[in-house]
């Protein structure tokens, strides 16, 4: 394939002379030129590959045992079911939506909408580096914080706060982005035709910047689903349903049946650390194909073409 | 790309703010119009408040284990949690079990090490592969490769470590590291430095590779075409313009995988053997990495009835926390200079 394009534009005025020498030359330049382009197409191979296996891997091993039923019965200590888990992974995930989702969209408008000069700057870093803040010193935070100085212990709040901090980044970040990326032309339209701020914002500025919006808070949903480190000290985990009280009642996630159950000795356990692997996974792939759609949408509403 | 959800990294720093919405005419209609930056100003602020309620919770908390570990605390690879049958005693007004010494040296070298295996092998694969997709695959490909580097970031790093420790640990060992520990010795093992790098590089490649990318979109065609013009073959103006164009950005990208693979936890936690003192002597000794033991040490530091181990790990999470907060201002500044593209999906994702 590289090749072609060789044939087509490498002619060099040193190709073109007749002499060995060149000639030489110039076929060492292609094979270099071979050599570059097969090592990247390897490379593409080195990271597709590994994706390839890890699910492959993971569904090959949960198959085989796999009943429908640990979606729908509840369990402790690697036995039973994971309904629990699954129960308190999407209670954790709707309260992440709400918080993350809605301090993303306050931060998100203001920096995009209100702040000036410096303080704007000044809270987008500290955003950003919430952000770079890693997730097991979140959790440890949490834990020292909600669970013993606030005297919540193990409970919902004190993992989705957790959570939360760790989702705000990037909705706040997606919010201000998707509202930069409405063309000045639609506000300038609004405020040309005298519409009220309130009004423009709501039905011209937020509506076309929804997808981006949207997208953003698909990737700390999908970032929520996959954490472990944030909740094993501050959810805690119990083999019931989660109460909806908020706090002093754990809440038990699927992240934390892979965790527990992968190294114990019965292998009922490690089967259900599988099946909680491949539900995460399955949900996983839910949330990133519902992200793709959004995106989709929102390529054929922006003029730049989603650029 | 917005394909990418854009994530963490900023290149917006001193934007101004949009026409229309503040420009005073046709607003003040109402209360809510008049709230509005107000409220939303609040709540601009919860990210802040979080960050110095996080640093605050430490410090305060990391505070006595740093007054009584000091800079031994980094200079001995001795993890001794003292004798928590002699009793509490008091030094420097620090409670502690009797002989509690910490020394974190060997997580620090096991963090570094891990990472840069990771680096050495994630950041060429990276690069080579987003130059074939910026430069050699169609578009229909190139979006499905985006995907496959979403969905590998999205992984659940303990769905990754599942498979490192039950499938691809025992893989390597058997097949892999016999013809490795011939050349460079040591006793091939599922758990591990070498394993952990490997696994901690699969999970910085999407980062890494998403932002050369990004960064490689960013190159103007002219130059490019220019350089082809004059008959350099397509390789050839990779090397001559391409990387040149975006070289510190591509450090940058390296740098934000490596800010990545320092705070990466349950991963390594399965993988690594996760071995509290000493440092590793070979490319497949057990090690661990400040991180990792964390999460898998609170639960046994909160038997210490003088809470002592729970704030050295306070100040281990401090340490953990400072080095990747540098490791990441260091990334954005560099990636700013060149790229203008919101950063994909990182972190613990």
């Amino acid at each position: 394939m590289a090749g072609v394009s060789l044939e087509a534009q490498g002619a060099t005025p040193d190709d073109l002379l007749t002499d060995a020498a060149g000639r030489a030359a110039g076929r060492g330049r292609r094979i270099v030129d071979g050599v570059g382009w097969g090592l990247g197409y390897l490379a593409l191979v080195a990271i597709a590959g590994p994706v390839v296996w890890v699910l492959a891997g993971v569904f090959a091993r949960a198959l085989p045992h796999w009943q429908w039923k640990v979606l729908w019965t509840t369990g402790a200590a690697g036995t039973g079911g994971l309904l629990n888990e699954i129960v308190g992974s999407l209670l954790l995930l709707l309260g992440v939506a709400i918080l993350a989702g809605a301090v993303g969209l306050g931060t998100g408008i203001y920096l995009a909408e209100y702040s000036k000069g410096r303080l704007g700057g000044f809270l987008r870093t500290a955003s950003e580096v919430l952000a770079g803040i890693p997730s097991i010193v979140l959790g440890y935070v949490g834990y020292i914080a909600f669970v013993v100085t606030f005297h919540w212990s193990f409970s919902l709040l004190a993992g989705l706060i957790t959570l939360t901090l760790m989702g705000i980044p990037y909705t706040a970040k997606s919010t201000e982005l998707a509202l930069r990326q409405v063309p000045t032309g639609y506000r300038e339209g609004a405020d040309a035709l005298g519409m009220p701020a309130m009004h423009a914002l709501r039905h011209i500025t937020l509506r076309t910047a929804l997808p981006g919006i949207a997208t953003g808070l698909l990737v700390a949903l999908a970032l929520s689903l996959g954490e472990t480190a944030p909740l094993l000290y501050t959810a805690g985990f119990t083999s019931s349903l989660p109460s909806l009280q908020l706090t002093h009642a754990p809440v038990a996630y699927l992240t934390y049946a892979v965790w527990t159950f992968y190294n114990q000795p019965s292998p009922q356990a490690v089967d259900l650390s599988y099946d909680a692997a491949v539900i995460l996974v399955v949900l996983l792939l839910i949330i990133l194909v519902v992200s793709r759609l959004v995106v989709g949408r929102s390529q054929r509403y922006s003029e730049t073409g989603g650029r | 790309m917005s394909a990418e959800p854009p994530v963490g990294g900023s290149t917006l720093q001193e934007e101004p703010p949009l026409p229309a919405l503040h420009s005073g005419r046709g607003g003040g209609s109402g209360p809510v119009a008049r709230l509005l930056p107000r409220v939303t100003g609040g709540i601009a602020f919860v990210p802040l408040v979080g960050l110095a309620f996080i640093v605050g919770v430490l410090l305060v908390e990391a505070l006595p284990a740093l007054r009584y570990n000091g800079w031994h605390f980094f200079t001995h690879t001795d993890f001794s949690l003292g004798n928590s049958y002699g009793g509490i005693v008091t030094s420097d007004g620090v409670k502690h079990p009797q002989g509690a010494d910490y020394g974190i040296l060997g997580w620090i070298v096991g963090t570094v090490l891990s990472t840069a295996i990771a680096a050495v092998i994630a950041v060429p694969v990276s690069v080579f592969a987003a130059l074939v997709i910026v430069f050699k695959l169609p578009r229909r490909l190139s979006t499905g490769i985006g995907f496959v580097l979403e969905l590998l970031a999205g992984i659940p790093s303990v769905v990754i470590g599942l498979w490192g420790a039950l499938t691809l640990g025992p893989f390597l060992a058997a097949h892999v590291y016999p013809a490795i520990s011939a050349v460079v010795g040591g006793t091939p093992s599922r758990q591990g430095l070498l394993t952990s790098g490997l696994v901690l590089a699969m999970m910085i490649v999407p980062i890494v590779a998403a932002t050369t990318r990004d960064l490689f979109r960013t190159v103007p065609s002219l130059q490019r075409d220019g350089a082809t013009a004059l008959g350099l073959t397509d390789w050839e103006v990779v090397r001559a313009v391409t990387l040149p164009w975006v070289s510190s950005g591509i450090v940058g990208a390296a740098v934000l995988g490596i800010a990545r693979a320092l705070g990466e936890t349950m991963a390594v936690a399965m993988v690594s053997g996760v071995i509290l003192s000493g440092s590793p002597s070979s490319l497949f000794a057990p090690i661990t990495t400040i991180a990792a033991t964390i999460v898998t040490q609170l639960d046994s530091a909160l038997t210490d009835s003088s809470g002592f181990a729970v704030r050295s790990l306070a100040e281990a999470a401090l340490v953990l926390a400072v080095i990747t907060l540098l490791v990441n201002v260091l990334a954005r500044l560099l990636v700013r200079r060149v790229a203008a593209t919101g950063l994909p999906v990182g972190r613990g994702v």
